[in-house]
């Protein structure tokens, strides 16, 4: 795939997917952000900051960990685990939302905005808010701050804001909503940092841009632990940032897959899930177009998936770009399944990933058989699981007789 | 000639402002939808924004927010909608503009809606997260439909969208009044005038001002400078209140439309 495939055309758009679908008084702010980024893009400064942070603040590289014990069990190919979990702040969120704020303070916007589902996102805009010191307001759905009790309390303790959301299904979608009603009213002094690769342009590509060093560090780390390219690099999607992060270094190797892995939610049956690739149409949500699961009215349908972190109705335009072109390849895993990877590669590698990575996890225990021995898998473990650890414990004690 | 533009024409040789109230499909449900077009038409509405519900309004503050939340639960969709104007067509000609969010006009596939719409009566659409940077995939169908896409503006917006909007633009221009999501405020934004003044460099469209507009004092304070006041919020609230007592709303929402209507068009006399 050539370079220019590879980013989208000036309006933001991959293919039929992208652009830029909001109100008219935000559209002078996203050219104002546009042009922001696009200097930075090219200023060796602001890479030189936004390294040395990554590298001093944040603790990169992250590590890429032989799951010795993993691979055993599995009895396919050696699986390799991008250790995203190790970041400060718990993610690779924090990536995306240390460049965003470093720009916000280029462009003198004093108070910072951000929509969150499990919290990550919301920790890791505050984490790097209190680090430059601007004013942070996250919103974060009714249900969400139930479910992700701690992260609230983490976000308030490093100085933000968090405001519950009670529209709508009162999940991430709502707080997006939420989020955006702000920004359209406090435009001029605010700055929208987004969480993931959706939105309207240029924040799929801005922030594919700054969590690219997922994928750039581990591209590297697996040639030299074993000589070779991976036959596949497989990461969880919820808007699909950490995956877009992990697979774009790799897009150019055609004889690597490209693996993401949707939540399946109660089963793609029931229709509570949250798999807008494999089982959306395309439409316009959230400023993009990209799938999205709605009803046959076009109505936004409520995502369900035990990871508040991926339970969204949408995706990220280049996701839909990739699948469609056939690049990249998209799965789903139940509830069920994710709590089991949740719990095995706790015993085996003594790594509690997030329920969002188990998702991942758990499609690899599924087809790491198929591979050949010598051949070697990717699994971006995006999130440490600390945070999820009381809800799988009370999921545990539901389904006991199950 | 439009039936936009024939009533702009035709209010333009009374020197009056047009008055535009906005109502929710559906809400409460779509037969007394259809009762209140017939009773905001009678009591003085010169052209009628009829809002298409979405589960997503991310433009929209609470007011709004609830009515569409009432109009997805009464059963609305757009089909029943397309057949809500045709019925209103059959005693009414006065335009009717579409406002709703773009996904649900997407899915129903833009070359069948422009048809359909064209077909049901509808004379224009409001489309608040479609500019015109990302509409090129509409012109073909509602242009030659006879539909009128209707852009917005805001206080934000640069000479050179406003030159966009000035040429994409077809029966009027839509001024967002202020930064922020609709509803009704207590006054209206000082720069108000200003903006509308500004605007007029680059657009000779009717320059019509919604959101934030809720008494007659506002609306007769727009009508003076502007060629359209819409009102949305302020009139779904009454409908909201009148379902919260058991009754019909078309009584009072059609003697607040009166009152708003009077107000706007008797602004520039006297």
């Amino acid at each position: 795939m050539s370079e220019e495939k590879m980013n989208p055309d000036a309006g933001g758009h991959y293919g039929i997917f992208g652009g830029r679908y909001v109100p008219e008084v935000l559209v002078p702010a996203i050219d104002e952000l546009t042009r922001a980024f696009d200097h930075a893009r090219t200023d060796d400064a602001f890479w030189q900051e936004f390294r040395g942070l990554l590298r001093d603040y944040v603790g990169r590289p992250s590590p890429l960990t032989f799951a010795r014990r993993l691979t055993e069990y599995c009895g396919g190919a050696k699986i390799y685990l991008k250790r995203e979990d190790c970041n400060h702040s718990g993610s690779h969120k924090i990536n995306n939302t240390i460049g965003q704020i470093l720009l916000a303070k280029r462009m003198g916007k004093p108070r910072v905005i951000a929509e969150t589902g499990a919290g990550m996102h919301g920790v890791a805009t505050a984490t790097a808010c209190a680090l430059f010191n601007l004013k942070c307001i996250v919103y974060m759905g009714a249900v969400d701050v139930q479910r992700q009790k701690a992260n609230v309390f983490r976000m308030k303790l490093m100085g933000a804001e968090v405001r519950p959301v009670e529209s709508g299904t009162r999940t991430l979608k709502d707080a997006m909503n939420e989020a955006l009603r702000d920004w359209a009213t406090n435009v001029r002094d605010t700055f929208y940092c987004i969480g993931t690769v959706a939105g309207p342009h240029p924040y799929p590509v801005m922030v594919r841009t700054f969590q690219e060093v997922i994928g750039r560090e581990a591209r590297q780390q697996v040639l030299e632990a074993t000589g070779k390219l991976p036959a596949a690099v497989i990461a969880c999607i919820g808007g699909g940032s950490n995956a877009m992060g992990v697979f774009h270094a790799f897009v150019p190797d055609k004889g690597v897959q490209l693996i993401g892995v949707e939540a399946a939610g109660c089963g793609i049956e029931t229709g509570k899930h949250a798999a807008s690739l494999g089982h959306g149409a395309p439409g316009v949500l959230h400023g993009s177009k990209s799938y999205v699961l709605m009803d046959e009215h076009g109505q936004i349908q409520e995502a369900h998936s035990i990871s508040a972190g991926l339970d969204y109705p949408g995706v990220g335009p280049e996701h839909s770009y990739l699948k469609d072109t056939g690049r990249a390849q998209y799965f789903s895993v139940t509830d069920a399944e994710a709590v089991d990877a949740f719990q095995l590669l706790s015993r085996l590698e003594g790594i509690i990933p997030a329920l969002e990575s188990s998702h991942a996890v758990a499609h690899t225990l599924k087809v790491a058989k198929n591979y050949a021995k010598d051949d070697v898998i990717v699994l971006n473990v995006s999130g440490r699981g600390d945070k999820d650890a009381e809800q799988v414990q009370d999921w545990l004690n539901a389904h006991a007789d199950a | 000639m439009s039936r936009i533009a024939e009533t702009f024409t035709k209010l333009k040789e009374e020197d009056s402002a047009a008055f535009m109230p906005y109502l929710v499909a559906g809400d409460p449900d779509l037969a007394t939808t259809l009762e209140l077009l017939k009773g905001v038409s009678a009591a003085g509405a010169d052209l009628i924004e009829l809002g298409v519900p979405f589960s997503d309004p991310m433009a929209d503050g609470p007011t709004n927010q609830l009515a569409a939340e009432r109009a997805l639960k009464s059963g609305t969709t757009m089909p029943k909608i397309l057949d809500l104007v045709k019925e209103f067509r059959k005693t009414s000609q006065t335009p009717i503009m579409l406002m709703g969010y773009y996904n649900p006009f997407f899915h129903y596939g833009l070359d069948k809606f422009c048809k359909d719409a064209a077909e049901a009566g509808v004379d224009g659409l409001i489309i608040p997260d479609l500019q015109p940077d990302d509409a090129g995939e509409l012109k073909p169908h509602a242009i030659p439909n006879g539909i009128d896409p209707v852009y917005l503006i805001a206080p934000t917006s640069t000479p050179e969208r406003l030159a966009l909007v000035a040429k994409e633009s077809r029966g009027f221009v839509y001024a967002v009044s202020l930064t922020g999501v609709t509803g009704a405020r207590s006054k209206l934004p000082p720069e108000l005038n200003d903006f509308i003044d500004t605007a007029r460099i680059s657009i000779d469209l009717p320059l019509c001002v919604g959101f934030g507009i809720g008494d007659p004092t506002m609306a007769r304070e727009v009508a003076k400078f502007a060629d359209g006041v819409i009102v949305g919020s302020a009139v779904v609230k009454r409908i909201a209140q009148a379902a919260e007592e058991g009754k019909s709303p078309v009584e009072s929402v059609s003697v607040f439309v009166r009152e708003m209507a009077d107000a706007t068009h008797n602004a520039r006399k006297g």
